[in-house]
C-alpha cells in the first residue's frame, strides 16, 4: 500500500521539513503520495511533485483548508487515510496540531515524534526529554505519525516529475475560525533547517543584548535561538525556544551563550554534530555536553567572537 | 460555566531519570511524582476564569493507579472544587485517556476543558487534540492567551513562526503552553482545606471504555551519551579549533 506525506507549506512555499517527513517515508516501503491541503496552493503543490522520490501528489484546494485548522483537515486526511498503510506528517506545531485529531477519527494511536525506522509497524520515539528512547510496536491498521525533522536526513527537493491529482474538499466543520498571526520576519535562516545556530539564555540578561548574539549570528550566517528561561524573562519571542517543548535542532554547530543546560534545553539541541558553550560558570552543566567550552564572560567574549570572524574572514 | 482539567501524575521534572536495567521502562519506584507542569498551567488557568466570573465549577480529573489522588489534592490545595480519580492498574496510553475523559465529559458536561499540551514523561502531545475529535468539539492546542466571551474563545496559539490567534465555539478544548501564565503556590489553609473537598471514584469499566493498548512498548534504552569535550583558553583559540579541528565554520 502506498504512504501518505503531509506538506508543510504556507500557501505559497513549501516547508523543509516536508522533506525530512519524506525521508522516513521513503524507510517504508510503498509509493509516496503527498498531501498539499490549503488555499491557492498550486505553488507548493508544485514543489512538491519535484521532490525526489514522489509518486504522486495529492492536491485539496479550497478556502476550507486556509490556514490549515485541525477541524477542517482532520476529517480530509482521516477520509483519505484508509488507502494508505502510513501517514506521516512532520512534528512541527501544524503536525502536532492536526494528526492527533485524525488519529482519533480513525480510532488508532499516534505514534508520536518518531527518530527511527526499524521496520513498518516498529518505531523508535525519544521519552523524558529525549532522556530515554522507546521501541514501540503499533498493531493499527494504518499508522499516524509525526517525524523528528533532525533524524531524517532531507532527500532532495528536485528531481521528481509526480503527477497532481485533485481532491474533493470536505465541507467546513465550523467550529473555528482563524483571526491573525504574528509571525516572526527574520532575514536569518529558519532555526529547524540552519546549518548553524547560536542561541541566548537567562545570562544575556535582557533582550536588547541579543544583538551581540545577532551580529555574531549574521557573520556565521547562523539562526538565532533562545533557550526557556529567555523566553519566559521576554527577551525574545516564543518562536526562538530551544527545547523539550519548543523547537528541536541538530545543526553542523550549535553555539550555547549564557545557558546553564537544563535537561529540557538539552533535549532540544543535544543531536548537535558540535556543540560550543559559552558562560561564566564553569560548573554549568551545558559543560558536559559541549564540545568546546569557553569560560568567561560573555559580554566581552560575543564582541571579541564578532571581531575574530570578521578578521579571519 | 464549569470547567474540567485532566492533571496526570508524572515524575518530577527536576529528578534525573533512570532506565530500567531489564529495558521494560523508566524506573518509577521511590521516585518523586508531581502534577504534570503543562497541567498545572491548566488548573491555574481555570482558577483565573472562576476568578474573573466566567467559571463556576472546577472540575479535576486524573487517570491511573490510587495514588493519583495526590495529585488531584494538589489541584484542589490549589482552588479546584471536586475532584474525580478513573482509578486503574492499567497502562494508559492517549487514545484511552481521550476515550475516557470523553466518558467523564459526556456525565459532567463541562463547557470548557482544560489539558496540558503534553505530558513531560512519554511527550506524546495527543490526548487534547484526540478527545476534541471524539467529542466532535474544536479544539486550541499550544495556548498562550485564553479569553471567553459571548459563548467564544479566542485563543493566542504559539506556533513554529510565532503567535496565531483563532477563534473557536464553545465547549471546547483548550491546552495550554508554558507562557499562558504562572500557576500559584497553594497556601497551607487551603492545603488544610482541599483535605475535605471530595473526591469520586470511577473506573474504565464502570465508564464502558476499553483501554486496552494500541502500542506495544518492546524496549526502553538510554540514549547514546555526549562526552565531555575540551575547555578553549580564548576566543581566538575557539576558533581556530572550529575551523580547523572540527571544521564546522
Amino acid at each position: 500500500m502506498p504512504v501518505l506525506v503531509l506538506a508543510e507549506h504556507d500557501n505559497a512555499a513549501l516547508k523543509p521539513a516536508t522533506l525530512n517527513a519524506v525521508a522516513a517515508a521513503k524507510e517504508l516501503g510503498g509509493d509516496i503520495h503527498i498531501l498539499v491541503a490549503g488555499r491557492d496552493c498550486r505553488a507548493p503543490a508544485e514543489a512538491a511533485a519535484k521532490i525526489a522520490g514522489a509518486a504522486k501528489v495529492l492536491l485539496a484546494d479550497d478556502p476550507t483548508y486556509d490556514h490549515g485548522l485541525a477541524e477542517n483537515v482532520a476529517p480530509l486526511v482521516a477520509r483519505l487515510a484508509e488507502g494508505y498503510s502510513h501517514v506521516l506528517a512532520p512534528a512541527t506545531t501544524s503536525g502536532k496540531n492536526l494528526m492527533p485529531r485524525v488519529a482519533a477519527l480513525l480510532d488508532v494511536m499516534q505514534i508520536s515524534d518518531i527518530s527511527a525506522v526499524v521496520s513498518p509497524d516498529t518505531f523508535v520515539r525519544p521519552i523524558y526529554a529525549g532522556n530515554a528512547l522507546a521501541t514501540v510496536q503499533s498493531a493499527d491498521r494504518v499508522k499516524i505519525i509525526t517525524v523528528r525533522g533532525t533524524a531524517f536526513p532531507p532527500v532532495e527537493a528536485t528531481g521528481g516529475s509526480a503527477p497532481i491529482e485533485p481532491v474533493a474538499a470536505t465541507g467546513p466543520a465550523g467550529l473555528s475560525q482563524f483571526l491573525r498571526a504574528e509571525l516572526s520576519k527574520s532575514e536569518r535562516p529558519e532555526l529547524t533547517a540552519a546549518r548553524i545556530v547560536i542561541s541566548g539564555g537567562r545570562g544575556m540578561q535582557s533582550g536588547d543584548n541579543f544583538h551581540l548574539l545577532e551580529k555574531v549570528a549574521d557573520k556565521l550566517g547562523a539562526a538565532v535561538g533562545a533557550s526557556r528561561a529567555a523566553v519566559d524573562a521576554g527577551f525574545v519571542p516564543n518562536d526562538y525556544q530551544v527545547g523539550q517543548t519548543g523547537k528541536i535542532v541538530a545543526p553542523e554547530l550549535y553555539i550555547a551563550v549564557g545557558i546553564s543546560g537544563a535537561i529540557q534545553h538539552l533535549a532540544g539541541m543535544k543531536d548537535s554534530k558540535v556543540i560550543v558553550a559559552i558562560n561564566k560558570d564553569e560548573e554549568a552543566p551545558i559543560f558536559q555536553i559541549a564540545d568546546y567550552g569557553l569560560v568567561g564572560d560573555l559580554f566581552k567574549i560575543l564582541p571579541e567572537l564578532e571581531a575574530e570572524l570578521e578578521r579571519r574572514q | 460555566m464549569k470547567a474540567l482539567v485532566a492533571v496526570k501524575r508524572v515524575i518530577d521534572y527536576n529528578v534525573k531519570i533512570r532506565v530500567k536495567a531489564d529495558k521494560s521502562g523508566v524506573e518509577t519506584q521511590n521516585v518523586k511524582m508531581s502534577m504534570n507542569p503543562f497541567d498545572e498551567i491548566g488548573v491555574e488557568e481555570a482558577l483565573r476564569l472562576r476568578e474573573k466570573g466566567i467559571v463556576s465549577e472546577i472540575i479535576v480529573v486524573s487517570l491511573g493507579i490510587a495514588q493519583c489522588q495526590e495529585t488531584i489534592r494538589t489541584a484542589l490545595a490549589m482552588g479546584a472544587d471536586r475532584g474525580i480519580l478513573v482509578q486503574t492498574e492499567a497502562e494508559l496510553q492517549p487514545l484511552a485517556v481521550a476515550k475516557l475523559l470523553k466518558a467523564v465529559i459526556l456525565e459532567e458536561k463541562p463547557e470548557l476543558v482544560i489539558l496540558g499540551k503534553q505530558a513531560i514523561d512519554d511527550d506524546s502531545n495527543q490526548t487534547g487534540q484526540m478527545l476534541s475529535a471524539l467529542l466532535g468539539w474544536p479544539q486550541a492546542t499550544f495556548a498562550s492567551k485564553l479569553t471567553i466571551a459571548d459563548g467564544q474563545a479566542e485563543v493566542t496559539r504559539e506556533v513554529d513562526g510565532g503567535l496565531e490567534t483563532i477563534s473557536i465555539k464553545l465547549p471546547a478544548v483548550v491546552t495550554t503552553d508554558l507562557r499562558l501564565n504562572e500557576p500559584r503556590y497553594a497556601s497551607l489553609p487551603n492545603i488544610m482545606k482541599a483535605k475535605k473537598k471530595p473526591i469520586a471514584v470511577t473506573t474504565p469499566e464502570a465508564l464502558g471504555v476499553d483501554v486496552s493498548p494500541r502500542l506495544k512498548v518492546l524496549k526502553v534504552e538510554e540514549p547514546s551519551k555526549r562526552q565531555a569535550g575540551q575547555k578553549v583558553g580564548s576566543v581566538e583559540e575557539l576558533v581556530d579549533k572550529l575551523k580547523n579541528e572540527a571544521r564546522v565554520i
